[in-house]
C-alpha cells in the first residue's frame, strides 16, 4: 500500500517537474524534450507489440510515417487545424496496423522480422512515389502551430505541453490495458501461445488488435512530429528510423512502461552528445550499445533499475529483520 | 527480342549478386538458425578493405583474395565474439545483435572512408561483347558476363566443398545434428563460426562484383541485401540450392519488371521485393524448395 502511495507521489513529483520545464529551459532544448516524449510514445507502442506480444517489428517507422503524412496532408490541403490531425492519424493508423497484422499472423519470429524490415526499407520509396499526396522528396512545409485560447506560450512551449498531455494520456490508457485482464491475455500468448489458446483466448483476434493498437500510438507520435517539426520528407522516414525506434525500445526495457520513456531519452541524447566526434559516431555507438545491453541488461534499464530497487528495499527488510527490536515490526512490512 | 535477351543477362548477373547474398544468408541460418541481417553490410566492408588495398596499388586479383582472407577471418571472429554469447538466447535477441552488427559496420566504414561516393574498378575489359543471336546482334557488358561466371564458379566451389570434403560433411553435420555431432568428437562451435566466415567470403565476392556497377558506398547493400532476403525467401530459408536459383529468378524478374512495366520503373524497386516476400510467406511459407519445419512443443 505504502509503496504504491509512494508510486503515486513520485509519478506526480516528476509530472510537476516536466511541467516546469518550459519555464527555464531554452526553446532548442525545450524541443528536444518535445521530440523525446513524441519518442516515448512511439516506443511504447512497439513495446506492447514486441516486447509484450512477442511480435516483431522492425518496420515501426512505417507507422511513424503513416501518422505524420495524415497529419500533414489533412493541414496542407484540407487546412484541416492541427489537434483534429492526431485522433484521426490514430485511428488511421489502428485501422492499417490491424490490416498489416491479419497477414503477419501467418509470419511467425524471423520471418515477421523480414517483412517488417523490407517494409521499413521501402517506406521511403512508397511516399516519394506518390507524388501527388506528398510532395515527393521535396517534402511538406507546415507552420507551427500559436497556443489557443490566448494562452501567454511561445508555439514551441504549447507544442511542449500538448506532447506533454498525450503522452500522459496515451501512457495511462496504456498502463491501464496491460495491467488488465487484455494485458495478461497478451502477454500469455508471447508466452506460449498454444497454452493461451487452450485456455480461450482468442490469439489471432488479440494479436492483430495489438498490431493495430501497437500502430495507432506510433501513429498518433508521427502526426504529433509532423506539427513539431512542421515538416515532413520521406527521406526522414528511413529504415534508420525504425531501427531507432526499436534501439530504444530495447534499451529502455522492452516489456516495460517506464521502459519507453527511459529509451526516449536515450536515442534523443545520445546522438547529440556522440555528434561532436565525428557524423557517424552515434550509430556506431548506438550499435554497440544495443549488443553490449542484449548481453548485460537484457531488460533494459527500466530493468536494471526495478532490480536496484528491489535489492534497497529488500536488504532494509533484511536489515530490519537481523536487527532484534523492531522484529516484529518487518513482519508486518513484508 | 535483343532488348529481352540484354534484359534477361543483366538480370541474372545481378541475380548472381542475389544468390550469393542470399547463400550466405541461408548457410548461417542453417548452421545457427539466425538470419543475419547484417551480412549485407559485412560484404560491404569487405568491399572497402579491397578498395583501400587497391589504392595502395595492389593487383586487382591480389587484393580480391587478400579480401577474402579478411572476410573469412571477420567472419569467424564476429560469431566467436559477438554471436556466440547470445546463441541460446531467444531469436528476438539474436536478431537484436545482427541489427547492432548492420549499424556498426555501415557507420565504422562512414567512419573510416566517408560517404562519399568511390568508383570501384572492375576485373573484366570495358569492351562490350557483341553475339549475334538468329536475326540481329545482341551486346552484352563484359562485366555482366564475367559476374555470372565469376559467382557461378564461387557458388561450385561452396557446393563441392560441401559435398565431398571431409570439413564440409563434419559442418553440414553440426549444423544438422549438434549433439549427436558433438557426441562423434566434431567442435560444433568451430563448425558454426567457420560457417560464419564462409558465409562472409561469398557475401565479399558479391560485394566486390556488385561495387562496379553501383558505386562504392556505406548504403552499397541495401537493396541487394532486401532482394537476397526476396530470394532466401522465394527458394526457401532451409534450401541453399532453393536460395540460389531464388537469386537468379529475383534478379531476372526485378530487371523485367523495372524494363517492362512503366509504372514501377526503378522507383519502387524496394517495394517489388517487399511485394514479393510477403507473397511468398502468404502463399508458401518454406518457399519454392524448402521443408517445412516442424517444432516439437
Amino acid at each position: 500500500m505504502t509503496s504504491r502511495l509512494a508510486r503515486h507521489a513520485g509519478l506526480l513529483a516528476v509530472l510537476a517537474l516536466a511541467c516546469m520545464l518550459p519555464f527555464v529551459l531554452s526553446n532548442f532544448r525545450l524541443f528536444q524534450f518535445t521530440q523525446v516524449y513524441i519518442y516515448a510514445i512511439a516506443i511504447l507502442g512497439l513495446n506492447m507489440l514486441t516486447g509484450y506480444n512477442g511480435q516483431f517489428s522492425l518496420g515501426h517507422g512505417a507507422f511513424y510515417a503513416v501518422g505524420a503524412y495524415v497529419s500533414a496532408i489533412m493541414m496542407d490541403r484540407w487546412h484541416v487545424p492541427y489537434g483534429w490531425t492526431i485522433p484521426v492519424a490514430g485511428v488511421i493508423c489502428l485501422v492499417v496496423g490491424f490490416l498489416f497484422g491479419l497477414p503477419a499472423l501467418r509470419l511467425e519470429g524471423l520471418y515477421l522480422a523480414l517483412a517488417t524490415f523490407s517494409l521499413a526499407l521501402a517506406v521511403p520509396q512508397i511516399l516519394k512515389y506518390f507524388e501527388h499526396w506528398t510532395g515527393g522528396s521535396q517534402g511538406i512545409v507546415l507552420s507551427k502551430p500559436k497556443a489557443p485560447l490566448g494562452l501567454p506560450l511561445s508555439p514551441d512551449q504549447w507544442l511542449y505541453f500538448l506532447t506533454l498531455a498525450v503522452l500522459v494520456i496515451l501512457f495511462w490508457l496504456g498502463a491501464n490495458l496491460l495491467r488488465g485482464r487484455v494485458g495478461r491475455a497478451i502477454v500469455a500468448i508471447r508466452d506460449n501461445h498454444i497454452s493461451a489458446e487452450a485456455m480461450g483466448i482468442n490469439s489471432a483476434l488479440y494479436k492483430s488488435l495489438v498490431f493495430g493498437v501497437s500502430a495507432a500510438y506510433t501513429g498518433v507520435a508521427g502526426a504529433l512530429s509532423a506539427s513539431v517539426i512542421a515538416f515532413v520528407a520521406p527521406d526522414s522516414f528511413n529504415v534508420f528510423l525504425s531501427i531507432t525506434l526499436l534501439i530504444g525500445s530495447v534499451i529502455g526495457g522492452l516489456a516495460s512502461i517506464s521502459g519507453a520513456i527511459f529509451g526516449a531519452f536515450f536515442i534523443q541524447f545520445v546522438p547529440n552528445w556522440a555528434q561532436d566526434i565525428s557524423k557517424a559516431a552515434p550509430w556506431a555507438i548506438f550499435g554497440v550499445f544495443l549488443i553490449v545491453f542484449m548481453y548485460v541488461m537484457p531488460f533494459g534499464i527500466a530493468g536494471a533499475v526495478g532490480r536496484i530497487w528491489i535489492r534497497m528495499t529488500r536488504s532494509r527488510v533484511l536489515q530490519a529483520g537481523r536487527d532484534p527490536a523492531p522484529a516484529h515490526h518487518a513482519h508486518t512490512t513484508t | 527480342m535483343e532488348i529481352f535477351t540484354q534484359q534477361v543477362v543483366s538480370g541474372l548477373a545481378t541475380g548472381g549478386i542475389y544468390a550469393s547474398v542470399a547463400l550466405a544468408l541461408v548457410m548461417i541460418y542453417q548452421a545457427t538458425d539466425v538470419v543475419n541481417f547484417a551480412q549485407g553490410e559485412m560484404a560491404m566492408f569487405a568491399t572497402y578493405i579491397c578498395w583501400s588495398m587497391l589504392n595502395a596499388g595492389l593487383p586487382y586479383w591480389g587484393a580480391f583474395l587478400a579480401t577474402l582472407g579478411f572476410a573469412f577471418i571477420g567472419g569467424v571472429v564476429i560469431e566467436r565474439v559477438v554471436i556466440r554469447p547470445v546463441e541460446n538466447a531467444p531469436i528476438l535477441s539474436i536478431v537484436i545483435v545482427t541489427l547492432g552488427l548492420l549499424v556498426i559496420c555501415n557507420s565504422v566504414a562512414g567512419w573510416i572512408w566517408t560517404y562519399v561516393q568511390k568508383p570501384f574498378p572492375s576485373p573484366f575489359p570495358s569492351k562490350p561483347f557483341k553475339v549475334s543471336l538468329g536475326a540481329g546482334e545482341t551486346i552484352f557488358g563484359a562485366h555482366d558476363i564475367g559476374q555470372i561466371g565469376i559467382t557461378l564458379f564461387v557458388l561450385l566451389c561452396i557446393y563441392l566443398f560441401f559435398r565431398f570434403t571431409p570439413l564440409g560433411l563434419a559442418m553440414r553435420a553440426a549444423a544438422q545434428n549438434p549433439v549427436s555431432s558433438r557426441l562423434c568428437g566434431i567442435r560444433v562451435g568451430w563448425m558454426l563460426a567457420l560457417g560464419w566466415g564462409l558465409a562472409a567470403v561469398v557475401g565479399a565476392v558479391a560485394g566486390m562484383m556488385v561495387a562496379p556497377s553501383l558505386t562504392l558506398e556505406p548504403n552499397l547493400m541495401g537493396g541487394v541485401q532486401i532482394y537476397a532476403f526476396a530470394a532466401a525467401t522465394l527458394g526457401g530459408f532451409t534450401s541453399p540450392g532453393g536460395a540460389v536459383l531464388g537469386g537468379f529468378i529475383v534478379g531476372v524478374v526485378e530487371n523485367l519488371v523495372g524494363t517492362y512495366v512503366s509504372f514501377i520503373g526503378t522507383e519502387l524497386k524496394f517495394t517489388v521485393a517487399l511485394a514479393m516476400i510477403i507473397v511468398v510467406l502468404l502463399v508458401k511459407p518454406s518457399g519454392l524448395f524448402g521443408s517445412t519445419v516442424v517444432k516439437r512443443v
